[in-house]
């Protein structure tokens, strides 16, 4: 029988609509991947091997009553432990909230249920989905499948904050997974482990029930094997929810059925901006592959401008704490979570104890700038400034769109790290998110789809940012250069 | 103008009021929840996930108490605000869930209004006019317990979240009396349009009081603010006490700080809370969970068309084309349920005598404010008392009216009526007075001859005496001579 694990959402979901294999049969095998990694990668905090085959049961048996089967059907899924699943413990792979078991169910999570998609687990992440190598999580780090070519066995980054998401997926634990996007947390380890994954437009997916990084920036999305895999279930995962405010009130495209790679009448858009001085030389030539692949597929490549692009990961690191630093205030040991109450201490001493035991360094670091930027006295310097720059960065893209369809640009500046390398200094890792972090402001679709290895054997990732709206031209795009680069590199099995 | 003067040592100071009035919203469910709102429920049993502030949960705007905030901005006269939003305002206490409140900072919902208010019931000319800053709309907090255990408090939800309305006063208040009379009218406003049960007791309603004394003329002095002041009264002993404590530090050579202060109502006094030094900083900014709130001109429209008549039009007509006094329009309005009773009855007598409500007013406004009250609570009866009853005062409204009973006897049967067993209609019919000149003539002249000593001192210039005429005359009918035939007739007879 053919080792259901390599396949991907559309074939599974093929697979068990036709009798094939069963649900049950797929969910026990990514059941099985789950368990021998788990030692070695740590993709998940909590893997529930019973829910899966729980879900894949409901499925075998609609199956067999005849009964018409969802859109990811007997696909077995890992969920990032941003999203509240009920009765399963929820953490954002942090200390302060290890041990909450929410008693209800996030928006997202809830539509994949009911597309017939069981979890496997809870999947490892930056702690409050904060960091780029997920090395911030309170349940250790999340090590990459992949290898250097080199020989050593250095762990490598699997990216963040969506770190065990990736992992899973590369590694074949998990056909797909859920992803989050605040700055680029879908799409850069995405590119880091070869596979693909879409940050829909703000809006697109309801927030309710993610625990909450930064407001106006968090976006849900799917990360999987390949373009159509991540159209399936974005369509399962999207549509308008009257519990988030900032949600679309906006129809689900059908983008599977309209998924086309070719692009013909097409223009491509390639930002000046985005070729830094001294960028990494193999980034350059995967991202002139992608050009030549784009145009190959019949897009008419136009060179753009977006001025502000240098001004974006700043506006970001401002944005992004600020809205954390409130976001967080509420973990504070009075209702769930972590209570540090120190004897005799009284309710300031037990938030400082709380608090302070319960969130990483890096939480901490980002809760202590935001609250900065928003303090008295410095507001208007930063937080309105940023604020101001952010509408110049969406002004830059909708000027764009006069003489372009979609962007194509690196996801990352580099290929994966080695973790620990850098750590010491955020900064470094902060300029992971050069590339991702301008989309996110814009609140526009982007998606990564790998485009081959780099010199070391690891994977590099081509970004495609759209038009509001517009992931049907993202998904497109996305699909002309995977049929084009034949990408079908996978980790060598280590663990 | 108030001449309200603090005698100090140094000469007469002068007292600056400023009223931020916290008025609880009339509505089902809360600001961002649809939890219930109702008073003295069992503790934590109207809290939503939202209310908690549990992980991932998010604000959804209740329209309805956006409207009720419209509607008292249009019955203040102010302009309302098509575009406005909501902020964060952020600091960390056990009764507020989210570690912010809601609230609306940099662009409320209503501008500028103002109300006049009266500052002698008996002198209709003595009013001023009280500016209001700004209506804006904010979540109430829970509630802490600190009687339920030994070393711990307990934490009550069920009021965090619901809405309330800040209505923040300019300084033009400048008494005592002028605070209690605009904290008076504000309330009746707010009852009128239904926007707030104005119940002091059960905290819908209180006020921070600002206060800051000044030589007359002078620039205004450093203020004080002292927290949630919960009736009249204590509004206006906390202007009193606190002006009497500045002026006193002030002349020993003290300097008012501007700090936040409670009142103690058992000792009639204010005391520091906390000093601006270690003030909040509140590190408002723009919540990123909600869209700015914008109006439609159908939604204002509909606000407008539902106010009903509020207290200044109805005086003005009560005074008016009704012809009742300063006072009795004043005392019917006070309260919305009072001026509602009296129309209602105003318009059940006006359609059973067959008379306009104008030529009725005076008599049923007589009856409601001193007639009907000397009854109900001389025998103890509640005005909610089912046999208090519109058919039951309108019978005896129009039987006075027409002159079939006089006035007093209305009074008797309604007693007897509310405390017995009688019918109502009989008993008037029985009791009807008569002006059947003959037999009242018969009556006098019996009297006057009884009487000749009298009828002599009478003429003799003891026009006193006119009195006991009367009494006789009536005694001698069984109460049921028409006084003014009586009157007429006697006078006739004396000569």
């Amino acid at each position: 029988m053919t080792d259901v694990t390599e396949l991907g959402v559309a074939a599974i979901r093929e697979g068990v609509a036709k009798g094939e294999f069963s649900a049950v049969e797929v969910a026990e095998a990514f059941n099985a991947n789950v368990a021998a990694a788990q030692q070695a990668l740590n993709a998940f905090i909590v893997p529930t091997p019973e829910k899966a085959i729980e879900a894949a049961q409901a499925v075998d048996a609609a199956r067999a009553a005849g009964k018409p089967l969802g859109k990811m059907a007997g696909v077995p899924i890992g969920m990032k432990d941003l999203f509240a699943t009920r009765g399963i413990q929820t953490t954002a792979a942090s200390h302060i909230l290890e041990g909450f078991k929410p008693e209800y169910e996030s928006t997202v999570s809830q539509k994949l249920w009911d597309a017939g998609a069981g979890m496997l687990g809870k999947l490892n992440l930056d702690q409050f989905a904060m960091g780029s190598s997920n090395e911030t999580s309170y349940f250790g780090n999340v090590i990459s499948p992949w290898r250097r070519n080199d020989g050593g066995n250095a762990a490598l980054a699997p990216g963040g904050s969506s770190g065990g998401s990736s992992a899973a997926v590369a590694a074949r634990l998990a056909p797909a997974a859920t992803g989050t996007d605040t700055g680029g947390s879908i799409r850069q380890p995405a590119a880091f482990t070869g596979i693909s994954g879409i940050k829909p437009t703000y809006g697109r997916c309801s927030r309710w029930g993610v625990v909450a990084f930064a407001s106006s920036l968090d976006q849900a999305g799917p990360m999987a094997r390949d373009v159509r895999d991540c159209a399936i279930m974005l369509e399962a995962m999207a549509g308008f929810d009257p519990k988030d405010s900032t949600s679309l009130d906006m129809p689900v495209p059908a983008w599977e059925a309209g998924l086309s790679g070719d692009l013909k009448g097409k223009k491509v858009g390639i930002p000046r901006e985005y070729r830094l001085d001294g960028m990494d030389e193999e980034v350059a030539k995967s991202w002139d592959q992608g050009i030549a692949w784009l145009k190959d597929a019949g897009a008419e490549i136009v060179e753009i401008s977006l001025p502000h692009t240098k001004y974006a990961l700043p506006t970001y690191y401002i944005i992004a704490p600020a809205e954390a630093s409130s976001n967080l205030a509420r973990y504070d040991g009075v209702r769930y979570g972590l209570r540090d109450l120190p004897d005799g201490a009284g309710l300031q001493d037990m938030y400082a104890a709380t608090r302070a035991a319960g969130f990483g360094p890096e939480v901490k670091r980002r809760i202590l700038i935001g609250t900065y930027v928003l303090s008295a006295g410095f507001y208007d310097a930063y937080y309105t400034q940023a604020q101001k720059v952010r509408a110049l960065i969406s002004r830059d893209f909708k000027e764009a769109w006069a003489h372009c369809d979609v962007i194509l640009a690196p996801t990352t500046p580099s290929a994966s790290f080695a973790l620990g390398e850098k750590s010491a200094d955020p900064l470094e890792m902060y300029l992971n998110d050069v590339f991702s972090v301008p989309a996110s402001l814009a609140g526009l679709p982007a998606m990564s789809v790998p485009a081959g290895l780099n010199s070391e054997g690891l994977p590099l990732g081509l970004q495609i940012i759209g038009k509001p709206f517009d992931e049907q031209g993202v998904l497109n795009a996305g699909l002309a250069i995977e049929s084009r680069a034949g990408f079908t590199a996978k980790p060598e099995k280590w663990w | 103008m108030s001449e309200y003067r603090i005698q100090g040592a140094t000469g007469d100071w002068e007292v600056v009021i400023g009223l931020e009035v916290h008025a609880q919203v009339v509505s089902k469910s809360k600001l961002f929840s649809g939890s219930a709102t109702a008073f003295g429920a069992e503790p934590n049993s109207q809290v939503s996930l939202v209310d908690a502030a549990m992980p991932g949960m998010l604000p959804v705007l209740n329209k309805e108490c956006i409207r009720q905030a419209v509607r008292t901005g249009l019955a203040i006269n102010a302009p309302i605000n098509k575009w406005s939003r909501f902020d964060r305002k952020n600091y960390f206490y056990a009764d507020l869930p989210q570690g912010y409140q809601i609230s609306q900072l940099y662009h409320p919902l209503v501008g500028e209004g103002e109300i006049e208010v009266s500052l002698d019931e008996k002198n209709p000319e003595a009013v001023k006019t009280i500016g209001i800053e700004r209506i804006h709309v904010e979540q109430d907090a829970g509630k802490l317990m600190h009687d339920q255990h030994p070393t711990m408090s307990y934490v009550d939800l069920n009021r965090s979240g619901v809405a309330l309305m800040e209505i923040v006063s300019k300084p033009d208040m400048r008494s005592p009396a002028e605070a209690g009379a605009y904290l008076r009218k504000l309330r009746t406003i707010l009852r009128y349009v239904g926007s707030c049960d104005g119940n002091m007791e059960e905290g819908s309603m209180r006020a921070d009081v600002n206060v800051s004394v000044r030589k007359p003329g002078d620039e205004f002095g450093t203020r004080t603010e002292t927290k949630n002041v919960n009736s009249v009264r204590f509004v206006m002993a906390v202007v009193e006490q606190e002006a009497r404590r500045q002026v006193d530090l002030i002349e020993d050579g003290g300097k008012v700080v501007q700090e936040t202060r409670l009142y103690d109502p058992d000792k009639n006094e204010t005391r520091s809370m906390r000093s601006k030094e270690d003030a909040h900083d509140y590190r408002y900014f723009p919540d990123p969970d909600l869209l700015p709130l914008v109006l439609e001109d159908a939604f204002l429209e509909e606000c407008r068309a539902s106010l009903p008549e509020l207290p200044d039009a109805k005086r003005a007509r009560y005074e008016g084309p009704l012809g009742l006094s300063a006072y009795n329009a004043n005392a019917l309005t006070a309260e919305v349920e009072t001026a509602m009773a009296f129309e209602e009855l105003l318009a059940s007598v006006a359609s059973a005598s067959g008379k306009s409500e104008a030529d009725v007013a005076k008599r049923v406004a007589n009856w409601l404010l001193s007639e009907r009250a000397g009854v109900l609570s001389a025998n103890n009866v509640l005005a909610s008392d089912p046999k208090n009853s519109l058919e039951a005062n309108t019978a005896l409204v129009v039987a006075a009216e027409s002159g079939a009973i006089s006035g007093s006897k209305a009074k008797e049967i309604f007693a007897l009526y509310l405390t017995g067993d009688i019918d109502l209609a009989k008993e008037i019919e029985a009791n009807q007075q008569t002006s059947d000149t003959g037999a009242i003539d018969t009556a006098i002249a019996k009297i006057l001859a009884d009487n000749a000593d009298k009828v002599e001192q009478y003429k003799g210039g003891k026009e006193a005496l006119f009195g006991f005429f009367v009494g006789q005359t009536m005694k001698a009918m069984q109460g049921k001579a028409n006084p003014g035939v009586v009157n007429e007739l006697l006078k006739k007879a004396l000569g």
